[in-house]
């Protein structure tokens, strides 16, 4: 380290304690995004911590990036500067559960699936079958934003996420909402917090509403011979009384995903063999309820999957697990799957989806580009581009096939992103999409919360 | 005021749609709150293109903004409290689009709450926010308040609802933010937006995500000897992890009031209701109601009524939603706060409000959402009464402080507007405080849009700033 990195480590010691400030360069890798690798590490174990250390950073002009388990920062541009990473993982503590209330206040660092557990064990638990789920953290899952299946019933982080405790860039320690289940005090702060990778604050502390548990769940699973049967089945449910836990449309291949090794390393157990299949789309649904609403369930959906035209289906009771988790895991596993994966997630009007995923089949494949694609029933689409290269020619099919899908899902009156790609390609993929008219407005608040632009710089969209 | 001004907004909106006289602005110096506060002129816009004149002219002349729908707020944010251009939006009241495939609708902000989910219930559709003045509110309203509702319990509140919007910044800036298709790239902007409370921008369209309706529904009516009774049937429905559609409590006394005004037949010798809906899939109803009932009835329960059909379920219904109306049948006002608690707390926090009505000597009505532990007690008072006035306020805010003390907050669903403002320091540092102000400035700059809104306008608390209701005869000010 130079001699100005000496002094901040001396100070960033001073803060959280010598043993919790890493210099080594082999070390640092560990933290590096896009191949920028920070500084120095710095784990802090509480709030005030934090405080001092962004106050710090900012009177330096050191630019921040918190992370947690570190699955996720591949997510959005990697930093223009990056000095120290904010490892959170030592604030892993449960501040306060009330299995009475259903209300849950945790640390930043609090692992998804030890929380999972804990919550278990009072029939409870957090809607998030989210992707990583194994390593994820709280404060990951809440700044990177990303989805779950069980979204078609409970909705997102957002839906119930209650409150939030976060350092701004110029290190106050501030606040929103509480740990009440119903609360319209003050500006909803917490909402901005998700999804913003870090630029906004750090944040440290997340209260939840928890659930119930189900306590007995299917899952149904129909094969279609096109899109077109598959997504009519789909309007057929949203049409219906049926208020399912998760519905997903898979393309063909996504059987072959399923069954690879990357998906083995996220679930060990084995796909049930004959539910999806290699050549076929299939639709599946997750649903919970008493014995006369499972049966009910079996029956109406078996009926739509006929009039739909399936050419099989398949209930999924104990074997269910291995399944859904797959489907859990969609990206990373597809991520792994290929040496240059792009994950294209485009939104559109639920009734739109099939016209938006013959854009994008359209776009993969004039550019000889393989594709698979996992659609959330309510119009989210996550299309994974795998080719079998990492180069250039690779590079530029893919920033053609992908910039078609933007104005494509636009013309939709949707939108869409590319999550995942390639860390060398971001400057000529249009990660973030299309340029927004409401950017101006995301600036205004980047400067309120982050004047001095510390926090993960140039990471969100437009490079805020 | 500005005779000038006076004439560019009539020559913007015609004279049809501009009020200035005193007796005219009468109207418009209070909503459902105790609040007063007069504009100097009220406007109705028909079009985007009249607010976006009407935002022009505000800045061109340097005088105040606030936004309004029906005027049915509690707790002052739709009041003008620094004068200036009240804007009425009853005149924009278009459903512009309905995707019943997609669920989803596109409104004016002055639809009425109940319009809306009228116009989409023939395709089995809801908009599912439900706050008791549904049939008066506006869509634009429950937007800016982020209303809640009997049914939020299961449903969710209106930020739960809605996508996207078309917005005025009162710098002039018209501007779509969010999006009809889910997740729209970027900061949540509606997620800051919704909620509020009209000092960020004002609405002209506006997006929603309509509801399937349930295909059955069962209403209960659990009657109770004590409150208590009813307080821990709360608590361990709760618990037990039994989610009503709805779990509203009404106490002995508001229920006698609102027997007397709605003839239900709500039971005029207990000490508390609990109305308590079940929905969804008809197999899972009827075990629902079931174990809910049990839940009653293992917490001595008298009886539980369950609603025999539609009719009689939109009676209690009709009961609870025109409860504070009943109430004001009986007294010239009514102070109405709107605490949170968790739910566990129901009990102590119900006996807490009966000692510090006996305390005071106020009648208290307690009628609220239980199931999510968001309180509506009614202090009942007469506001011509200055002295009793400031007793009143003193109540509420023991009230507040101990729902605070349980680890509450002090608005569930009403806002904080120019009540509760001298509150917020009870929940947020000045820093804390600060910040949110550096958010709303960055939208609203000159602070030209609502006021005096939200954040303390002078620091520290016990300030009070409401003012008694002229005495009947006094002249006009």
């Amino acid at each position: 380290m130079s001699p100005a990195g000496t002094s901040a480590s001396s100070r960033l010691g001073d803060i959280a304690g010598n043993a919790n400030v890493v210099n080594d360069p082999a070390q640092l890798t560990d933290y590096g995004i896009g191949g920028k690798s920070p500084g120095a590490v710095v784990r802090p174990s509480t709030a005030a911590e934090v405080a001092e250390i962004v106050k710090f950073a900012a009177a330096e002009k050191m630019a921040i990036v918190a992370c947690g388990a570190r699955t996720k920062l591949d997510m959005g541009f990697a930093p223009s500067r990056y000095d120290l990473a904010l490892d959170m993982t030592r604030m892993d503590r449960v501040v306060a559960y009330d299995p009475g209330d259903l209300t849950l206040s945790v640390e930043a660092g609090v692992r998804l699936r030890a929380l999972g557990q804990m919550l278990a064990e009072h029939q409870q638990f957090l809607p998030l079958a989210l992707p990583f789920l194994v390593q994820t953290t709280i404060g990951g899952l809440v700044a990177s934003g990303v989805d779950s299946p069980l979204r078609q019933f409970y909705g997102t982080a957002r839906d119930f996420l209650l409150g939030i405790e976060f350092v701004t860039g110029d290190g106050v320690a501030a606040k929103s909402g509480g740990r009440v289940v119903k609360n319209v005090t003050g500006y909803d702060i917490h909402k901005l917090m998700i999804g913003s990778l870090g630029t906004l604050g750090v944040i440290t502390r997340v209260n939840f509403k928890t659930f119930p548990l189900p306590m007995r769940s299917r899952g149904f699973v129909a094969r279609f011979a096109t899109a077109e049967h598959a997504f009519d089945m789909r309007n057929r449910v949203a049409r219906s009384v049926l208020t399912p836990l998760t519905t997903e449309i898979l393309s063909p291949r996504v059987a072959e995903l399923f069954e690879s090794e990357a998906a083995s390393r996220y679930e060990s157990a084995p796909m049930p063999a004959g539910v999806i299949s290699h050549s076929e789309w299939a639709v599946t649904i997750g649903y919970a309820g008493n014995e006369e609403v499972l049966k009910r369930y079996a029956a109406d959906l078996g009926r739509m999957a006929e009039e739909s035209g399936a050419t099989g289906v398949v209930v999924l009771a104990e074997n269910l697990r291995p399944a859904f988790n797959r489907k859990r895991e969609f990206i990373p596993i597809a991520v792994e799957s290929s040496p240059a994966a792009s994950i294209v997630k485009i939104s559109v009007l639920p009734a739109r989806m099939r016209e938006a995923l013959d854009h994008a089949v359209r776009a993969a494949e004039s550019n000889s580009l393989p594709w698979v694609a996992m659609a959330r029933g309510l119009g989210v689409i996550y299309f994974a581009l795998l080719p079998a290269n990492r180069d250039e020619v690779t590079e530029v099919r893919t920033a053609t096939a992908t910039d078609a899908i933007h104005v494509a899902s636009a013309e939709l009156s949707g939108h869409s992103t590319i999550p995942w790609c390639p860390a060398e390609w971001k400057s000529k993929l249009k990660i973030w999409g299309l340029p927004r008219a409401d950017f101006a407005q995301m600036q205004k608040l980047k400067r309120v919360f982050d004047p001095y632009g510390v926090l993960s710089p140039g990471r969100f969209v437009g490079g805020i | 005021m500005d005779s000038r001004l006076l004439h560019d907004l009539k020559s913007l909106l015609g004279s049809g749609g501009v009020l200035h006289r005193p007796e005219e602005l009468l109207l418009y110096e209070y909503d459902g709150s105790v609040e007063v506060a007069r504009p100097n002129c009220v406007v109705f816009p028909r079009t985007t293109a009249d607010v976006l004149g009407i935002v022009k002219l505000a800045n061109q002349y340097q005088i105040p903004l606030v936004g309004r729908g029906a005027g049915t707020g509690l707790s002052g944010g739709a009041l003008s409290r620094k004068g200036g251009i009240l804007t009425v939006f009853s005149r924009m009241n278009r459903i512009l689009e309905i995707d019943i495939e997609n669920e989803r609708a596109t409104v004016q902000p002055g639809v009425v709450n109940s319009d809306l989910s009228a116009a989409v219930a023939h395709a089995g559709l809801h908009f599912a926010p439900d706050p008791s003045s549904q049939k008066a509110c506006t869509i634009g309203g429950n937007v800016s308040e982020n209303s809640g509702g009997p049914h939020t319990l299961a449903y969710g509140v209106t930020t739960n609802h809605v996508l996207s919007m078309e917005v005025i910044l009162p710098t002039g800036e018209l501007m779509q933010i969010g999006s009809a298709a889910l997740g729209a790239p970027g900061y949540d902007l509606m997620g800051l937006f919704v909620g509020s409370e009209g000092t960020l921008a004002l609405i002209t369209e506006i997006t929603v995500k309509l509801t399937r309706l349930p295909e059955a529904v069962k209403t209960l009516l659990a009657i109770f000897e004590t409150l208590d009774d009813a307080t821990e049937t709360v608590v361990e429905i709760t618990s037990r992890g039994i989610t009503p559609a709805a779990c509203e409590m009404l106490d002995g006394w508001t229920l006698r009031a609102v027997e007397a005004y709605v003839h239900a037949g709500f039971p005029l010798d207990c000490a508390a209701v609990l109305l308590l809906e079940a929905d969804g899939l008809r197999e899972a109803v009827e075990q629902h109601a079931e174990e809910i009932a049990d839940v009653c009835r293992a917490h001595h329960a008298r009886e539980v009524r369950v609603a025999r059909d539609a009719r009689e379920r939109e009676l209690l219904w009709k009961g609870r939603k025109n409860a504070f109306g009943a109430v004001g049948r009986l007294s010239t006002t009514y102070y109405v706060q709107d605490g949170v608690i968790p739910r566990t707390k129901l009990p102590a926090t119900l006996r807490h409000i009966d000692a510090i009505g006996k305390k005071y000597g106020f009648q208290i009505g307690n009628i609220f959402h239980a199931g999510d532990g968001n309180l509506h007690p009614l202090l009942l008072f007469d506001a011509r009464d200055a002295a009793q006035f400031r007793r009143v306020v003193a109540a509420s805010d023991e009230i507040i402080q101990f729902c605070i003390d349980m680890g509450g907050s002090i608005t569930g669903e009403h806002g904080v507007g120019m009540e509760k403002d001298r509150l917020m320091p009870l929940l947020f540092s000045e820093a804390q405080l600060d910040l949110m102000r550096r958010v709303r400035d960055a939208f609203n700059p000159g602070g030209l849009l609502n006021p005096d809104k939200i954040f303390p306008v002078s620091k520290g608390c016990g300030e009070i700033h409401v003012r008694p209701l002229p005495l009947a005869g006094a002249p006009l000010a």
